[in-house]
């Protein structure tokens, strides 16, 4: 077990230095973007004087270094500082939104990540049935189809006749079950967009198992095809399916932008490509830092738990 | 051809398409006219869904600068002068107001108006709410109003303003959305305050997401204000606008796509609005630059471009052809009697000879960040200039950074203006020599001297006369092609009501639809 601290620990610590190394690389990266929040906020309306006079007062005038450093250290006192634009606490901007996306990452979770596996085993199970060709071919339409395509098409079917809202308006006031129904069809759009690669991820690996020795003298003794499958090679196909559906996790909460914008749900994807249009770095590296984070952290749990499943790889330490 | 009809200019037009999906007989009737309509009525959460708002937008008068800043702003607040549905100037927080010259302005306030707080609105109030917008730190959109203002100062009751020159139209300047009363201390305003006099109150606001108000039981005008709740949400993508229209999540959209207008009107399920006023898209030309400086090539330009077709394709007939006036038909002195340049590729290969050239290679940069549909209009424009030996090379830019990058600095670029209620507020910011926003660096001595001598002319008969005589200058001698007026479409659900006439001078009923239209 104190292996594993250690490892946590030292993953932990690469994390840390990763997120440093990601807050550099996005702040470089927005200086490179033409034109500045001064001129962007005032849009058609910026002349000489009164860009000059914005970016006077937001502190633009300042060298590129001296703002990052003023930044990186408000943030390890768990100050985001104002958002440049409206001068409003990061702070307070990010947590509804992030609350949001998270709301929004987990319900499409807990729909794909069973459909996922289910489908896997049951596929791995059958292979070659017609029950593996029809579950491999709609999961692989549904995730060849762009996701404002299969939103529409949601939006169509559902929405239209009225059995679930096109837009979603969350209000604090909310009961869960209520957010679960104006939530559905953003969840639904990204579970069809999701399920794909874990499900066949989870197929492959438990294949590949399949071939093994040890499944062999299983079915030689006469073990039930279902029970040689989760009981002899799930377990060993752990470690790649974890990865998957820990990469996928991180996806829904960072990339699912295009689903926001079509059922106008409040989530971080918007603010960040608001942000980035307005220039309004401070935010855009909140943002990025949170994204980068769910990265380390999601990979972070799927590394351990496939160590944990796989008591070889804490052996060999 | 709608080029020449003269037009009444100030009388609503909006089409009440879609109505004969109602069965309602009295509905069939020509456009312009409606059945008479009952009182105003109480009552109701009127929600907006409108293609604008961003998580960066803020409370700062100086920064409105889209649909969604522009709507919630008055929804909450005053102005000392309201432009009324007829294009009319009409008393707001200013009660009255007068000039013996034209160089000092006295505005009346009114008494009795209270912010939201509870606070009597005040001169003082009056006077840091329009010096936001003044001095060398102000970073208000509006700045250049108040350069010839040489001093604000209270007088009793009183604001009194004094300009450095004769100006007859400043009060129309004071009508601009910018200039929000709000409450002051020490002479400033806080611009990060929800303060206001208006018909609402801010109950909260997301920005880029939504902003809910409820009716201000105070407000001072009793027949204005007429919904309890008013909820205003930023809809970015037309799609879903559209869908939130169709299945009753919403009152109200705006910016219709006109490839999905037909489909609306075929449902029977909302009203189509289209109002047409001043407002234009533009292809400015950078006069300081060859080939751009030789006015034939200008011309040469403005003869290859299909105007009819643009409007016809480009805006789904919701619109009108421009002939390169940036002075629209809802203005006092517009020049309908013009002549009217049409799609003429033998007149193009004229005047590109008289430039002395027999083709002609320019590029010219789009994004549909200028307007919607600009890079359609741009490809159209290229199609209809290669018959008159023209060769548009089309460069799509990127919406982002297009006003930064693009916009003022590549030569021949798309661009739209809002269209100006008054002639001197449209010539002064987009054509006097040196104006900031004159994106296509062009100077003319005589329309410069006319533009000044118009501003102080107080026969109405000469005023007229400068003024078309300014706008033939800046048509046939300008660096702007104006192809197209575009009508502002909107859609409500059939519920919605509106007044008679609906305001031209702004999209959404002048930004007033939240004080101005009931629920039946």
């Amino acid at each position: 077990m104190r292996a594993v601290f250690v490892m946590i620990l030292q993953r932990l610590a690469l994390g840390v230095l990763t997120l440093f190394v990601v807050s550099v690389v996005i702040f470089g990266a927005t200086e490179l973007l033409p034109g500045d929040l001064a001129s962007s906020l005032l849009g058609q309306s910026a002349t000489p004087e009164t860009v000059a006079a914005l970016r006077r007062q937001l502190g633009l005038d300042q060298p590129a270094p001296v703002r990052y450093w003023a930044w990186a250290t408000g943030v390890l006192q768990g100050d985001f500082g104002v958002s440049l634009a409206t001068r409003r606490s990061i702070a307070d901007m990010l947590s509804t939104r992030l609350g949001n996306t998270i709301f929004l990452a987990l319900y499409a979770a807990a729909l794909a990540v069973p459909l996922a596996l289910i489908l896997g085993i049951l596929s791995a199970l059958w292979r070659n049935s017609l029950f593996d060709r029809v579950a491999n071919a709609g999961a692989l339409s549904a995730i060849s189809f762009p996701e404002f395509f299969i939103a529409y098409i949601l939006i169509f079917l559902l929405a239209q006749s009225g059995v679930f809202p096109s837009m979603v308006r969350l209000s604090p006031a909310m009961s869960f079950t209520d957010k679960l129904y104006v939530t559905f069809l953003p969840a639904l759009s990204l579970t069809l967009v999701v399920t794909a690669h874990m499900m066949r991820m989870t197929r492959a690996a438990i294949i590949n198992l399949m071939a093994s020795p040890y499944i062999e003298m299983a079915r030689l003794k006469g073990v039930s095809p279902l029970r040689i499958v989760l009981r002899h090679a799930l377990p060993n196909a752990l470690a790649p399916i974890v990865n998957v559906v820990a990469l996928n996790l991180a996806y829904l909460i960072t990339g699912v932008v295009v689903v926001e914008v079509v059922f106008v749900y409040p989530g971080l994807g918007q603010l960040m490509v608001d942000s980035v249009a307005k220039r309004d770095i401070a935010v855009v590296q909140a943002i990025a830092l949170i994204f980068a984070a769910a990265y380390v952290l999601l990979n972070l749990t799927a590394d351990v738990l496939s160590t944990l499943t796989n008591p070889r790889l804490m052996r060999r330490k | 051809m709608k080029t020449t009809k003269p037009h009444t200019g100030l009388t609503r037009r909006g089409v009440l398409k879609g109505a004969t999906a109602l069965g309602a007989a009295g509905l069939i009737l020509p456009a312009g006219y409606r059945p008479a309509r009952a009182e105003p009525q109480q009552g109701g959460t009127f929600r907006i869904g409108l293609g604008h708002g961003n998580s960066t937008d803020s409370y700062d008068p100086g920064l409105w600068d889209n649909l969604y800043a522009q709507v919630f702003a008055a929804s909450r607040h005053n102005q000392l002068i309201e432009v009324g549905a007829d294009g009319q100037l009409k008393p707001e927080i200013a009660e009255s107001w007068e000039s013996t010259d034209g160089q000092t302005w006295v505005f009346r306030i009114r008494q009795g108006v209270t912010f939201h707080s509870g606070k009597d609105v005040t001169v003082e109030d009056v006077i840091a709410s329009l010096n936001h917008h003044r001095g060398d730190d102000s970073t208000s959109a509006v700045k250049l109003f108040f350069d010839p203002v040489q001093e604000i100062a209270a007088d009793g009751q009183n604001v009194v303003i004094t300009l450095d020159a004769p100006n007859g139209d400043f009060p129309y300047l004071m009508s601009d959305y910018h200039l929000a009363i709000m409450p002051g201390t020490d002479g400033r305003i806080d611009p990060t305050s929800t303060d206001g006099c208006g018909p609402y109150i801010v109950e909260s606001f997301e920005p880029g997401v939504q902003a809910i108000l409820t009716r201000n039981p105070n407000y001072w005008k009793a027949d204005r204000g007429h919904f309890d709740r008013v909820e205003i949400l930023a809809i970015l993508d037309s799609a879903a606008r559209l869908n939130a229209l169709m299945t009753g999540q919403v009152d109200l959209i705006d910016q219709i796509d006109p490839a999905t207008i037909g489909m609306l009107e075929a449902r029977g399920v909302a009203n189509i609005l289209s109002i047409p006023g001043n407002a234009h898209y533009v292809f400015p030309m950078d006069s300081r630059a060859a080939p751009f400086s030789d006015n034939n090539v200008r011309l040469a330009l403005k003869y290859a471009i299909d105007r009819q077709q643009m409007v016809d394709t480009i805006l789904g007939g919701h619109g009108a052809v421009s002939n390169d006036n940036p002075i629209g038909p809802a203005n006092r002195y517009f020049h309908a009697e013009m002549e009217a340049k049409t799609f003429d590729p033998d007149r193009a290969r004229f005047y590109l000879r008289e430039a002395g050239m027999d083709s002609l290679d320019v590029s010219l940069h789009v994004a549909d960040a200028a307007f919607s549909g600009a890079v359609d209009a741009g490809a159209l424009f290229a199609e209809t200039a290669a018959q008159a030996g023209i060769n548009i090379n089309l460069v799509r830019e990127p919406n982002d950074g297009y006003w930064d990058n693009v916009w003022m600095q590549k030569p021949f670029v798309a661009s739209y203006w809002g269209g100006r209620a008054v002639e001197d507020h449209m010539f002064t910011t987009g054509y006097a020599t040196g104006a900031s926003w004159n994106d296509s660096f062009w100077s003319n001595e005589r329309f410069d001297e006319l533009l000044v001598m118009a501003r102080s002319e107080v026969n109405e008969d000469l005023r007229r006369e400068m003024y078309h005589e300014m706008q033939e200058i800046v048509s046939f001698e300008g660096s702007v092609i104006i192809p197209m007026n575009n009508n502002y479409v909107m859609a409500t659900a059939l519920n919605v009501a509106t007044p008679e006439q609906i305001s031209a001078n702004w999209n959404l009923d002048g930004f007033r639809c939240v004080e101005r239209w009931w629920f039946t």
